[in-house]
């Protein structure tokens, strides 16, 4: 009776992670089908769609684009989740609660208010449109997830280990970075890898706050109103997610994995 | 002299604490600062910006309730939020309902590794939202991934036309879109629960069922209310679902504050849907907290 209830449930899982993964296995099957349409059955086997990537120069820019917002991003917002993770950890504070919901808030507000109010914003101040502005909506979205990615890095971990440091004589920058940062390093690692991907990836705040400049999901988005281009849009859109997936699988498995390990030094 | 000491005590550990907490709010401001200059100054504007009104590129800065008064008079505006809301709290319920037996099963069931099937559910929340939507655009086509099979089959002999433009694609879309934002904090919560209640609930002779509904599904509630606002809330919003699966039944308020930044170009109308958008949302919140805890009376 046990043991098959427990089956069950896992063919439910099974059914339901092919129903997580059917649209990101899509996106790779077709992109290799020699057919201008997506459909089955399968014609046959092309590389031609990835050699149309190639020629494009409106993909590379968005892609160079892409890199680097990304990159700024995800190094400026790890900071600040540090910061703001140390503060939280290590500090106590009135109404440090608050604050750190109040952090958290571009998480729930829907991105399309956040995206239209910063466009206001720069429009109001004159500040004219390009990767900078991108770069600080992707930050307002990025910042969350580095702060709750390090502050459960930094709860892990012992905090009379600093103070021993502080006691033998070291100041509180090498302390910071002889003892503290060796050992979140797997979750600052984490946080650049997470935050990268988020904007990346994000589409709708670089819609709104984007210039001349695109970024990749952007440049991506104006190519859908072309039907003859579907096939190498599904072409980037498989490089894409598997070189996300293999990130994130990376960036989870650093993090999951050493807030495991110091759950069992703890015990 | 007793006395004395004592204040002196208080006065030094008092300091402490006061230096502790400075440094503390010192280390946290400049995290706190990006946020109030990127967030909470922008949506000050966004509520200023709602009382103008604009002439063609110009934005006029006199105060005026004309944007207000038009989502009152001007139906469309009104039948669309509400479709919106009505379309995501039916999406809450279906990733909810999809999610719970998924995060029971892996909180209960997997006694190895539960940490590869967290990772393997978050993997596809993470890569590029715009390709998913793009995705199921084009695994639900007229022309589609599974017309064309369910033809190559011969199970059926002319493509079936519900399946995308209309809000069932919504649905589906966006019940696939937050599936991890559901099971997530679900979870958590099942994973907290102390086993023995759950014994001792059997051992009394309850059945199995009647255990899940009268102290498993209870104490997993906190997991389930946070689940469905994490979803409900910024599905009312999105707008690249409704704009490549929803077709014109399809249309969400957000296409309509999309269309306002863009086509239609009156930001301030724009700005006044967004408020209006996000006081509903905050209200059908309050709605749904204030059902939960009269249902947290029932069962108990």
């Amino acid at each position: 009776m046990k043991s098959r209830r427990i089956n069950s449930f896992a063919v439910y899982a099974v059914i339901y992670l092919i129903f997580l993964y059917l649209p990101v296995a899509v996106l790779p099957l077709f992109s290799f089908n020699d057919s201008s349409y997506v459909k089955f059955p399968l014609v046959g086997f092309t590389l031609k769609w990835y050699s149309q990537l190639a020629d494009s120069h409106g993909l590379q820019n968005a892609l160079v684009n892409s890199l680097k917002v990304g990159i700024s991003v995800a190094i400026i917002s790890t900071i600040l989740g540090i910061f703001a993770a140390k503060s939280v950890t290590r500090y106590r504070m009135r109404r440090s609660g608050l604050l750190v919901g109040f952090i958290m808030v571009p998480l729930v507000i829907p991105e399309i208010i956040l995206g239209i109010s910063l466009l206001m914003t720069f429009s109001i101040g004159g500040v004219k449109l390009s990767l900078i502005t991108i770069s600080i909506g992707h930050l307002m979205l990025c910042v969350p997830f580095s702060m709750l990615v390090l502050i459960s890095r930094m709860e892990g971990f012992d905090k009379s280990l600093e103070e021993a440091s502080l006691d033998l004589g070291e100041n509180a920058w090498w302390t910071f970075w002889r003892v503290t940062f060796p050992i979140i390093l797997p979750g600052v690692v984490a946080s650049l890898l997470l935050t990268f991907t988020i904007s990346f990836d994000e589409f709708v705040l670089a819609f709104f706050l984007s210039g001349t400049d695109a970024t990749l999901p952007v440049h991506i988005w104006s190519q859908l109103r072309f039907p003859d281009k579907l096939p190498s849009v599904l072409a980037l859109g498989a490089i894409i997610v598997v070189l996300s997936t293999i990130v994130i699988l990376f960036a989870e498995l650093i993090r999951r994995g050493g807030v495991q390990l110091n759950k069992q030094s703890k015990v | 002299m007793i006395s004395a000491d004592r204040t002196l005590v208080d006065k030094i550990r008092l300091q402490f604490r006061r230096s502790e907490s400075i440094r503390g709010y010192t280390l946290l401001s400049p995290t706190l600062l990006i946020v109030l200059l990127g967030l909470l100054f922008p949506l000050i504007i966004l509520f200023t910006l709602s009382f103008w009104k604009q002439e063609y590129v110009d934005l006029i800065q006199t105060f005026t309730l004309k944007n207000y008064g038009d989502f009152f008079e001007k139906k469309i505006y009104y039948l669309i939020l509400y479709r919106s809301i009505r379309i995501s709290a039916f999406v809450m319920f279906v990733t909810v309902l999809l999610a719970y037996p998924l995060a029971y099963f892996i909180a209960f069931h997997v006694q190895k590794n539960k940490m590869i099937w967290i990772i393997l559910v978050t993997i596809p929340f993470w890569t590029s939202y715009l390709l998913r939507v793009f995705s199921w655009k084009v695994i639900l086509g007229y022309n589609g991934v599974i017309n064309s099979s369910l033809l190559s089959l011969g199970l059926i002999s002319e493509p079936l036309e519900f399946l995308l433009y209309n809000p069932f694609a919504v649905v589906i879309t966006l019940a696939h879109a937050w599936a991890a934002v559901a099971i997530l904090p679900i979870y958590v919560s099942l994973e907290k629960i102390d086993r023995s209640l759950i014994e001792a609930s059997r051992d009394l002779g309850e059945s199995a069922v009647a255990t899940f509904i009268r102290v498993t599904l209870p104490l997993s509630l906190p997991g389930v209310i946070a689940a469905c606002l994490l979803v409900f809330i910024p599905t009312v919003g999105d707008y690249v679902t409704p704009a490549l699966v929803g077709g014109t039944r399809g249309i969400m308020i957000g296409n309509i504050i999309q269309s306002m930044f863009g086509k239609a170009l009156n930001w301030p109308l724009g700005a006044a849907l967004s408020i209006i958008s996000m006081l509903t949302v905050t209200a059908a919140v309050c709605l749904l907290l204030g059902a939960t805890q009269l249902f947290k009376k029932k069962v108990s």
